[in-house]
């Protein structure tokens, strides 16, 4: 139970920069998620929490208390890791254990403990099993388990779903958030899957080449993202992206082919300037015959509760449009398509972050 | 073989037989120096001698192995008993085999799991003595043994002879297969250096360990040029050396029955150690799950 404060928070390799300063505090009792594509330095900052970076720069507090220098285990932290980091040759218990046996708690604590942890995560069954004799799903669980006995400040999640498969990634998101809840346990949760981050996140913090894009409560970051970079990031079938132009007066935007937009709040000072007009695909809207934009088909994707049509527009521009229901038209067929105003987004052309509005 | 297995009435029965004749070929040449060997512990020395070894059994095996055991007078040559020249040997191989895996494990966990100034140099230090055979250095090593006193000592037999560079790769080998999330968990969970080597990776090389036991175990017990260097007293005779110096030379005809009889004491350890410790043998060299 602490929060977690980063304060200009760099690493660097040598030249090369990983983390360029990060600011974040996380609350007592926050569910935070690092999402970002892999090589974004998420993993990297997780790390440096728990002390297994060393800090290059900056601060980082747990419970109020400046950690740069402490070895990991004085951290008050417990890391659940992508693959488990089970010890193999111990039994269920001993794995939970360990970390307690270490710190020289009484016999009777320990027990008590992982007794508690086990029956949380329903292990009761499997204690004097070793990992090898687990499935997937069951390792994870232990890991959790030998991070909840340490009673840490903070758990830290690096991808511990990704060795999953889909269906059990689904049922352990839900088990953590459950547990997350129960526990109310500080969290940090690196991952790069979306879904992931939105359903279990108090607050995301989205992470591009060791920079903080956005962070936001989950659907903060989708109504409003920040940059085209999140934009693109969250969001399936990511937002379709156009370049566009204030019209004169800063009323609305139009397209290279002349399709134009009206604004709901007008911006004066912006007439004739370059804009990037960001639309989901999912706002988008196909009408019966007055729709701005004419999108010829490419090709249809039947997912069932939703269709997903890739087509381009007339002067060759990619447009996704994803609508409720099952397919309604074939490939080379044209569309009527438009967006209600509160649905456009507008980026910068240059920055690519997101003009305020 | 598929093709075989696919058509089994071309020959099929034919060609399954083949790699089983060439293996019991193979028995056979192994085995029949083996079989000659036994045999002739149980004949007396005048009827090996003449030259016709009867390949069957002889009567004469109590009284052999019992004089070879532990008379130091044979019927022709002096010789040491063998119980005194096996406990040499054994001594020497359970040292050498511990001595090896312990420095060596030590040593590989030092250049596998720590991060420390001319790291790489080291590790190639000790890669490099593996181009460097026993032969190569036996004069330099046999003078300071000799400087140290240790000539005709346990010491002097095994000391030298314990550094390993073949044991600390094959350990290094491993411990890099083992997670860094393992040794990172460790870290979280509070334990040290010697608490991570004692408490994962120790329980993890448990059948590396085994295995090497099994070769260094009989590398030591064959160990033959530097036992004859370092050995002068018959009390410290080792059995390779022993076997050796019981063939006469000339002025005296050799107690053959007793030389076969010692061969047969001298592989029994070895032996025994590869069918107790077969189990592991084979799991430290295939297994792959720790």
């Amino acid at each position: 139970m602490a929060t977690v404060d980063l304060n200009r928070v760099r690493k660097s390799y040598g030249a090369v920069e990983a983390i360029k300063g990060i600011d974040i505090g996380v609350a007592d009792g926050e569910f935070l998620v690092l999402l970002g594509p892999s090589g974004c330095g998420k993993s990297t900052l997780l790390r440096m929490v728990a002390g297994l970076e060393s800090i290059t720069g900056g601060e980082i507090a747990i419970g109020g208390r400046v950690v740069n220098g402490l070895e990991p285990k004085d951290r008050d932290i417990a890391m659940v890791f992508q693959n488990y980091a089970l010890y193999p040759h111990m039994s269920v218990f001993d794995n939970m254990a360990y970390g307690l046996k270490i710190r020289g708690l009484p016999k009777a604590e320990i027990q008590a403990r992982v007794a508690k942890a086990a029956e949380i995560l329903e292990l009761g069954r499997f204690l004097d099993r070793r990992p090898s004799q687990l499935s997937g799903g069951q390792r994870q669980r232990v890991a959790m388990g030998r991070a909840i006995v340490r009673e840490p400040a903070a758990f830290l999640f690096d991808e511990p779903l990704s060795n999953l498969d889909a269906k059990l990634r689904t049922q352990m998101r839900v088990e953590i958030k459950r547990l997350q809840d129960r526990l109310g346990i500080t969290s940090l949760y690196v991952t790069h899957d979306q879904v992931e981050a939105m359903t279990l996140a108090d607050r995301i913090l989205v992470m591009n080449h060791g920079v903080a894009e956005q962070v936001g409560t989950p659907l903060e970051v989708y109504q409003r993202p920040a940059s085209l970079f999140v934009a693109g990031f969250i969001g399936s079938p990511p937002m379709n992206v156009l370049d566009a132009r204030f019209d004169a007066a800063g009323q609305g935007v139009a397209l290279p082919g002349g399709t134009a937009f009206l604004l709901p709040r007008p911006r004066p000072d912006m007439a004739g300037r370059p804009i990037k007009l960001g639309v989901r695909p999912e706002h988008l809207a196909v009408t019966s015959g007055d729709g701005p934009l004419i999108v010829t088909v490419d090709l249809v994707e039947a997912l069932g509760a939703d269709t997903v049509v890739y087509g381009r527009l007339p002067d060759g521009e990619g447009m996704v449009v994803r609508v409720a229901g099952l397919p309604f038209c074939r490939e080379g067929e044209t569309l009527r398509v438009g967006a209600p105003p509160d649905a456009l987004h507008l980026f910068d052309a240059e920055t690519g972050r997101r003009l305020a509005d | 073989m598929t093709r075989d297995r696919a058509n089994p009435r071309s020959g099929g029965r034919l060609m399954d037989m083949v790699p089983h004749l060439i293996l019991m070929l193979g028995v056979l040449i192994f085995a029949f120096p083996i079989y000659v060997t036994v045999i002739g512990s149980t004949w007396d020395a005048a009827t090996i001698g003449r030259g016709n070894l009867p390949l069957t059994p002889g009567g004469e095996m109590l009284n052999n192995y019992a004089s070879a055991w532990s008379e130091s007078q044979g019927n022709r040559v002096m010789h040491t008993p063998v119980r005194i020249m096996m406990w040499n040997s054994l001594v020497m191989a359970l040292v050498i085999a511990l001595g090896k895996i312990a420095i060596s494990i030590i040593s590989a966990y030092a250049v596998a799991f720590f991060r420390f100034p001319l790291r790489m140099v080291f590790f190639w230090m000790i890669f490099i003595t593996l181009m460097l055979p026993v032969e190569v250095r036996i004069i330099p090593t046999y003078e300071v043994v000799a400087n140290l006193g240790l000539i005709d000592s346990y010491a002097g037999l095994t000391i030298p002879l314990i550094a390993s560079a073949t044991a600390t790769l094959l350990f290094r080998q491993f411990f890099l297969t083992i997670p860094d999330e393992l040794v990172e968990a460790a870290k979280i969970d509070g334990a040290g250096a010697l608490r991570f080597f004692v408490d994962v990776v120790l329980p993890l090389s448990r059948t590396n360990i085994a295995a090497l036991f099994v070769i260094l175990f009989i590398y030591g017990w064959n160990q033959y040029l530097w036992p004859l260097l370092i050995t002068n007293s018959a009390e410290m005779e080792t059995v390779v050396i022993g076997i050796t110096k019981m063939i006469g030379n000339g002025e005296a005809a050799t107690d053959w029955n007793l030389i076969m009889a010692t061969t047969v004491l001298a592989m029994l350890p070895p032996v025994a150690v590869v069918v107790l410790m077969q189990r592991w043998f084979v799991k430290g060299l295939v297994d792959s799950e720790k």
